[in-house]
């Protein structure tokens, strides 16, 4: 890449077409226009520029509650950033402009340069110049039998590509380079057909998994909490397994740093027998058609209520961590309790609902509602009984993890106690003698199951993105010539001149060094009499200024 | 171990204020013949460096006139900073095993450590540098200056508690990627000295005299400088390419998705993008070279942008141990 060819317009028409339809000149050259270096370079700072908004705003792709976050601290500004896109940039359509613009661009430019390349490929070096003293290197070698057929053995030897012609040897080296370039821009059309690949037919959900049998999971979209279906897949398409989460190890340091997870599942696939896996957060479970990732973990608190009917029932209710130590949140809702066993009558006043913070170590000597330790030390719960209208048959979706704010806000809803920090096993009595029992915690993990078939062909192609750099910015193209000049009406007959020229095509400063030694091994290891470095070509800068002061 | 760590880190921060304050004499009292000289010695120095050793043979014969009267207190100064700045750098080095055997790891497992690594190998880069064209000694007061603002800054703001990783954090990809991360930075953080300085330079020989450029008189000729510049940016950008490259390899095992545009990601990304315009506008010849110079500059902006801003501005998976 250090020496890029100005990309340059095909030859101009012959001067005999007077002027070309305007139906053919113009796409003819805004074609030229989009596959010019020039508009390249402003297409690349384009996409650059359009990517900061994607960091700078939330993303609906990365982070949909904050998203949600923003909405609610600027009601006003967001729609307007949604109709833009702005939540969405990576898939906006000015984005998307922008890198098939570049894309386009980049295949305009490629294909004329593939199809010289192929050509140089093929073709031989060509013929010496006239006169190889006024190339930036030149050499006479003095002392030589003028046997160019030793000299393109030598240069052979040194895999250069040679051809001998009459009197001259030509030899060129360093085609690589324009290899590796190639190389390295079709690559990146390979990552976008990857990506693409990916984004159409893969898919992915993340579940949040308590542990036990009661609560495992089968691989379909209605059992995710959130999930992403590629445009060209139908649910169906989903490799069928099932979950269930048996443990999980989370063991912290003293410090409360966590230092390792490990869950432990028992994965049943179609079409074999039942099997146990344990995964980490680095090393997820890799099932056939699918990857399952450890994203988090948690607490789920196992709450008993006792109605007034004396009937109970149990909830095993996931609370999310709100903070490093775990100090957890979540609610329990009882829909059925207090239905009377008789009438079988529901009295929609009288559900129950607990709003609980859990604390896996709670401070012993003063109170405050926050965990000291993320591992279960001294675990308490705290609840808040509510009874009421828990309001979920209204049919407007709402949280899992907190009580209907509006239910409590219109008074259907009613604070009836706190509790006291139970332990586990502690029964807690409320105001009508129906009774909250603490019966212990199980742990959930947070998982993603996901699979994307494009990910094989953006991996191969960032493998061989990353070798034609490589190659581009380490090859150098570069020429040499031999030539034996019969001396003619010089007064020895035997006395010939062998001279050599040497021509770097690109940016290589160490040439005139490897012309030497080239030189050097075709003279026999002598180094040459005369030489000079003319030094027109070989930088392609002016000679450095003399320093003014 | 990690007392001494902290405390080799204020001797090299001492240090390379120290190499700064010689740096600084020998522009002070460098006398003119020796500026002069250095200002067109070491272009030719340098053809013949890049070129190799065999071509000083053919070089042109020393001006002729009487050699120039060496400078003494110049040079010493300048010698003497460049021996300072090893030592800062070996007190550097230090400062970074010692918290790694403090931590049982390797040092980049935070913002602090990962500034501590990145100034190191920009240290080890310049001082194999300084030593193969000596005649770049001049940007040494550049270097050194970077670096007790990047080790400042990274001692007093980003300060972290010497800790194992967190579970995220544990896997092989980890070494590769962030040892990738870090290297092509320190290259990039080294490239961007050059960079600035063929800017002041050119300016200057264009004959600009306003403040920055008039630092332009004592630095190496444009051409040397905007050549450095581009092989510095060469040899980082594959780095760098494997850096993101292995990051998403680690990404799909961690987070089961090889591209997220997390903030990190994405300014990786922009990074990526400038620095490849960078490298195309170098090779257009009808870009002008201080263009593309100031494309370098913006990449390392957006480098920069990466290392500190996002870690404090947003939060995303990158976010680990506090900053």
């Amino acid at each position: 890449m250090s020496q890029v060819d100005e990309r340059t317009a095909p030859p101009a028409a012959p001067p005999t077409r007077r002027r070309a339809n305007w139906a053919v000149a113009l796409p003819r050259n805004a074609w030229r226009q989009l596959t010019s270096m020039r508009t390249a370079l402003v297409l690349l700072f384009l996409l650059a520029v359009a990517a900061i908004p994607g960091s700078v705003l939330p993303q609906r792709s990365v982070n949909v509650d904050q998203v949600n976050a923003y909405y609610d601290r600027h009601p006003k500004l967001a729609p307007v950033l949604e109709r833009l896109g702005g939540f969405e940039v990576f898939a906006s359509p000015w984005f998307s402009a922008i890198y098939l613009l570049l894309f386009t661009s980049l295949v305009g430019c490629i294909l004329p340069r593939l199809r010289d390349h192929l050509r140089a490929l093929r073709s031989a070096p060509p013929d010496a110049p006239r006169r190889l003293d006024r190339l930036p290197q030149h050499a006479v070698l003095p002392g030589h039998d003028g046997d160019l057929s030793a000299i393109a053995a030598e240069l052979r030897r040194q895999r250069w590509r040679v051809v001998a012609r009459e009197g001259t040897v030509s030899a060129e080296k360093g085609h690589f380079k324009e290899t590796g370039n190639l190389l390295f821009h079709l690559s990146l059309i390979g990552v976008l057909v990857g990506v693409g690949l990916g984004s159409w037919y893969g898919w992915h959900g993340n579940r949040l998994l308590v542990a036990g049998s009661d609560h495992a999971f089968c691989n379909t979209l209605q059992q995710y909490d959130e999930y992403g279906l590629g445009p060209r897949l139908h649910p169906t398409d989903l490799p069928p397994f099932c979950l269930e989460l048996t443990d999980f190890e989370a063991k912290f340091l003293d410090s409360g740093q966590p230092d390792s997870y490990r869950a432990t599942v028992n994965v049943d696939e179609a079409g074999g027998a039942p099997r146990r896996e344990s995964f980490s957060v680095n090393s997820p479970l890799r099932l056939d058609g699918a990857n399952v990732y450890l994203l988090g973990h948690g607490y789920a608190p196992v709450i008993r209520y006792t109605d007034r009917y004396g009937r109970s029932q149990t909830s095993v209710v996931p609370f999310p961590e709100s903070d490093a130590t775990m100090t957890s949140q979540g609610v329990a809702m009882f829909p059925d309790a207090n239905v009377d066993p008789k009438t079988g009558e529901r009295d929609p006043s009288l559900q129950m609902g607990f709003q609980g913070l859990y604390l896996p170590t709670t401070p012993t000597d003063t109170f405050e509602a926050r965990s000291l330790h993320p591992a279960e030390r001294n675990p308490g719960l705290l609840l808040v009984a509510y009874r009421g209208d828990l309001g979920l048959g209204t049919g407007i979706p709402s949280s899992v993890y907190v009580l209907n704010q509006r239910q409590i806000d219109d008074g259907k809803l009613e604070e009836v106690g706190r509790s006291k920090v139970l332990r586990k096993g502690d029964t807690w009595t409320l105001g009508d003698d129906t009774k909250v029992e603490f019966l212990g915690t199980r742990p959930f993990a947070v998982l993603s199951v996901r699979h994307d078939p494009g990910e094989m062909i953006v991996l191969v192609s960032a493998g061989v993105l990353l070798t034609g750099l490589m190659m581009s910015l380490a090859g150098r193209r570069r020429r040499v010539w031999f030539r034996v000049t019969p001396a003619g009406d010089s007064t020895t007959a035997s006395s010939r001149l062998v001279e050599a020229g040497g021509l770097p095509r690109t940016d290589y400063p160490g040439f005139a060094d490897e012309f030497a030694a080239l030189v050097a091994a075709v003279t026999g290891g002598e180094p040459a009499a005369e030489r000079s470095a003319n030094g027109r070509g070989q930088r392609d800068r002016p000679e450095p200024r003399e320093g003014t002061d | 171990m990690a007392e001494l760590s902290n405390l080799l880190l204020v001797v090299a921060i001492l240090a390379y204020l120290l190499a700064m304050v010689c740096h600084a004499a020998e522009y002070a009292f460098g006398s003119r013949s020796v500026v002069a000289r250095a200002a067109t010695r070491p272009a030719r120095e340098l053809v013949a460096v890049g070129a190799g050793a065999p071509m000083k043979a053919d070089l042109p014969p020393a001006p002729p006139g009487p050699p120039a009267p060496p400078a003494r207190s110049g040079a010493i100064a300048g010698r003497a900073a460049v021996i300072v700045t090893a030592l800062a750098g070996l007190a550097h080095l230090g400062s970074v095993v010692t918290r790694g055997v403090a931590a049982q790891r390797f040092t980049w497992g935070n913002m602090y450590e990962f500034a501590l690594t990145i100034t190191l190998v920009a240290t080890a880069a310049w001082l194999v540098l300084v030593t193969r064209r000596p005649e770049l000694r001049h940007l040494g007061l550049f270097v050194a200056l970077a670096m007790v603002l990047m080790l400042g800054t990274a001692g007093m703001v980003f300060y972290t508690e010497v800790g194992p990783l967190m579970p995220a954090l544990k896997s092989s990809w980890f070494i590769v990627h962030v040892a990738g991360a870090a290297f092509s930075s320190g290259i990039f953080l080294l490239g961007f000295v050059p960079a600035m300085m063929y800017l002041i330079r050119s300016g200057y020989d264009r004959g600009k005299r306003s403040f920055p450029y008039t630092l332009g008189r004592r630095v190496p000729a444009a051409a040397a400088l905007e050549r450095l510049t581009f092989r510095l940016h060469a040899f980082a950008f594959p780095i760098w390419t494997f850096a993101v490259a292995a990051g998403a390899i680690w990404a799909e095992a961690a987070w089961g998705r090889y591209w997220g545009w997390d903030p990190k990601e994405t300014w990786a990304f922009i990074s990526w993008v400038v620095y490849a315009g960078y490298l195309h506008a170098r090779a257009t010849p009808s870009v002008k070279r201080s263009t593309a110079t100031w494309i370098a500059i913006l990449g390392f902006l957006t480098m920069l942008m990466n290392l500190i801003g996002v870690n404090l501005f947003f939060s995303g998976l990158h976010s680990y141990a506090g900053v």
